[in-house]
């Protein structure tokens, strides 16, 4: 039998619509009921004031700044590291057996789980280096769980340069590391930048790798130093949504919209970056 | 040595020169001289090793990974290949122009300064002469001087290559190399280069590698030929296209071949 050709295209145009709503439905649906359950929810005291009577009252603000502090922290150990970990495989490195290895290290350690990120961690920096469950260990982890995307993201920036831009500059006697620092890097950091952020928010969100390195149940104060625990949004909702009985609902909801809306904003900041760029890109 | 002694005496001489790119030899024993405030085109088909040898002379051909040379470029007395040669001295002696106009994205004053700025370390004003210097070298300094904060890729396509030049005599190099210069020029902008080419040889030897014979008559004083790695006959731009020595060269130079 042969199939009308007209019939077949409305059957694959509808096949694709449906699978795009599959995707697209549940964000909405995600957003919307997180939005109108959490917003009620949402109100000076929440986010300024320390939880009260075992989490069911108070508000959610030593979670808000200690995700800050991870975040934070996240960002000063990861950036540097992933970046010149992508200058010197882009820029120094010649093409090997061992930067091969590299390759392939880098790709698997983005598919790790994040919960061995945890355990890495716990007994890497908790245990062996003896920082203890603190900020430090907390963002530590983090930072090697975002390190694979910020390398892999800064790489496809330097590798976006035009090759002849590196050529002119050494051709004008500059050093290898000056065409780098004065030419190359100026003009990937947008790239390097808007990836970073993408990775860090995502560590932002993450409970497993900060449930055995710095979070805390319930802290009464703020911490003071980097080898304090605090307490985080992500492991924060997972208390209140498991352990503590008979809380209101719109406390989880507040919670998880916070969450969400300081992801958002990074995020925001990310595409900011990349359009405000690309418009300003003239090559 | 007097002036009129230093016009003899080669400024670059190539001996024996041999290159490959991994297991293709792209150069056959190259040998030949090139005398100091002239110009000498490189012509020849393409494939015929002419951009190879002229990056050869500022060692731009390091940076293509698997390369291996033999022999040696000699320039002003000082070999430039062996040990303890010191890149970045070479390369501000001789600069290079490439086949794109290709300034950095950013403000015209600052192409011009940028290579100033890596060896010199002057001060505000100096730089500042430096660049209108410059500038003033290439024809743009008139039409500049009010926009020097523009950014250089609005310019035009023959505008952006003049401060290329600019960009590379404001580090005061003794060689220019030009590859293909005008090839993506329109017809009239490669004619303003060209006078631009000829005013420069008053002061810096220059070497053109060129796809445009009539290019290469027009502006060189001596012409090499090259095919497939050779250098097949070399002298006097006037005699080499109207009385070469060898076969070859006639049949390319004549459009028989090429």
């Amino acid at each position: 039998m042969k199939l009308d050709a007209r019939l077949t295209e409305k059957v694959v145009f509808f096949l694709l619509l449906l699978a795009t709503l599959v995707i697209v439905v549940p964000v909405f649906l995600i957003a919307g009921l997180i939005v109108k359950n959490g917003f009620a929810a949402l109100s000076w005291e929440f986010l300024t004031q320390s939880p009260r009577l075992g989490m069911r009252a108070g508000g959610i603000f030593p979670a808000i700044v200690g995700t800050m502090y991870l975040v934070f922290g996240t960002a000063v150990f990861a950036l540097p590291a992933g970046i010149f970990a992508a200058v010197y495989l882009c820029e120094y490195a010649k093409e090997s057996r061992l930067t091969r290895i590299i390759d392939v290290a880098i790709v698997n350690l983005a598919g790790v789980p994040s919960v061995v990120y945890g355990l890495f961690g716990l007994g890497l920096f908790v245990v062996f280096l003896k920082f203890g469950t603190s900020i430090l260990s907390g963002s530590l982890t983090l930072a090697i769980m975002s390190l694979p995307v910020i390398v892999t993201a800064s790489r496809e920036a330097l590798n976006s340069v035009p090759q002849s831009f590196r050529e002119v500059s050494l051709a004008l006697g500059a050093t290898r590391w000056q065409t780098i620092s004065r030419v190359v890097l100026p003009n990937a950091l947008p790239g390097i930048i808007t990836g970073a952020i993408l990775a860090i928010s995502r560590a932002a969100g993450e409970t497993a790798p900060i449930l055995f390195t710095v979070a805390a149940f319930y802290l009464p104060r703020l911490p003071q130093t980097l080898f304090d625990q605090c307490m985080a949004l992500p492991y924060h909702l997972y208390v209140i949504s498991t352990q503590v009985p008979n809380l209101k609902p719109h406390i989880q909801y507040g919670t998880t919209l916070v969450l969400i809306l300081m992801i958002l904003i990074m995020n925001l900041t990310a595409v900011f970056i990349r359009a405000h760029f690309r418009k300003k890109k003239q090559w | 040595m007097s002036p009129a002694d230093s016009v003899d005496q080669p400024i670059i001489r190539v001996e024996d020169f041999d290159l490959f790119y991994g297991g293709f030899q792209a150069l056959l024993k190259v040998n030949m001289s090139i005398r100091p405030r002239q110009v000498t085109a490189i012509i020849g088909p393409s494939g015929c090793g002419k951009s190879t040898l002229l990056r050869s002379i500022n060692r731009m051909n390091d940076l293509a990974g698997e390369v291996t040379t033999r022999g040696q470029i000699i320039i002003d007395k000082q070999p430039i290949y062996g040990k303890g040669i010191n890149m970045v001295d070479l390369r501000k002696r001789v600069g290079m122009v490439f086949q794109r106009p290709n300034p950095f994205p950013l403000s015209i004053f600052e192409n011009v300064a940028f290579g100033p700025r890596l060896h010199l370390g002057l001060s505000k004003t100096a730089l500042r002469e430096v660049v209108e210097k410059s500038l003033t070298g290439v024809g743009l300094w008139e039409e500049m001087k009010d926009r020097l904060y523009a950014p250089a890729l609005s310019l035009t396509g023959e505008e952006q290559q003049r401060l290329c030049i600019a960009r590379l005599i404001a580090v005061s190099p003794e060689v220019l190399l030009m590859d293909e210069p005008c090839s993506a020029l329109d017809p009239i902008a490669t004619d303003h280069i060209e006078e631009l080419i000829r005013e420069l040889k008053s002061q810096y030897t220059i070497v053109i590698v060129t796809h445009n014979m009539a290019q290469a008559a027009r502006v060189s004083d001596e012409t090499a030929y090259f095919y497939l790695g050779e250098l097949i006959e070399m002298g006097q731009t006037e005699k080499i296209f109207t009385r070469p020595q060898k076969r070859a060269t006639e049949d390319y130079i004549t459009g028989r071949f090429g």
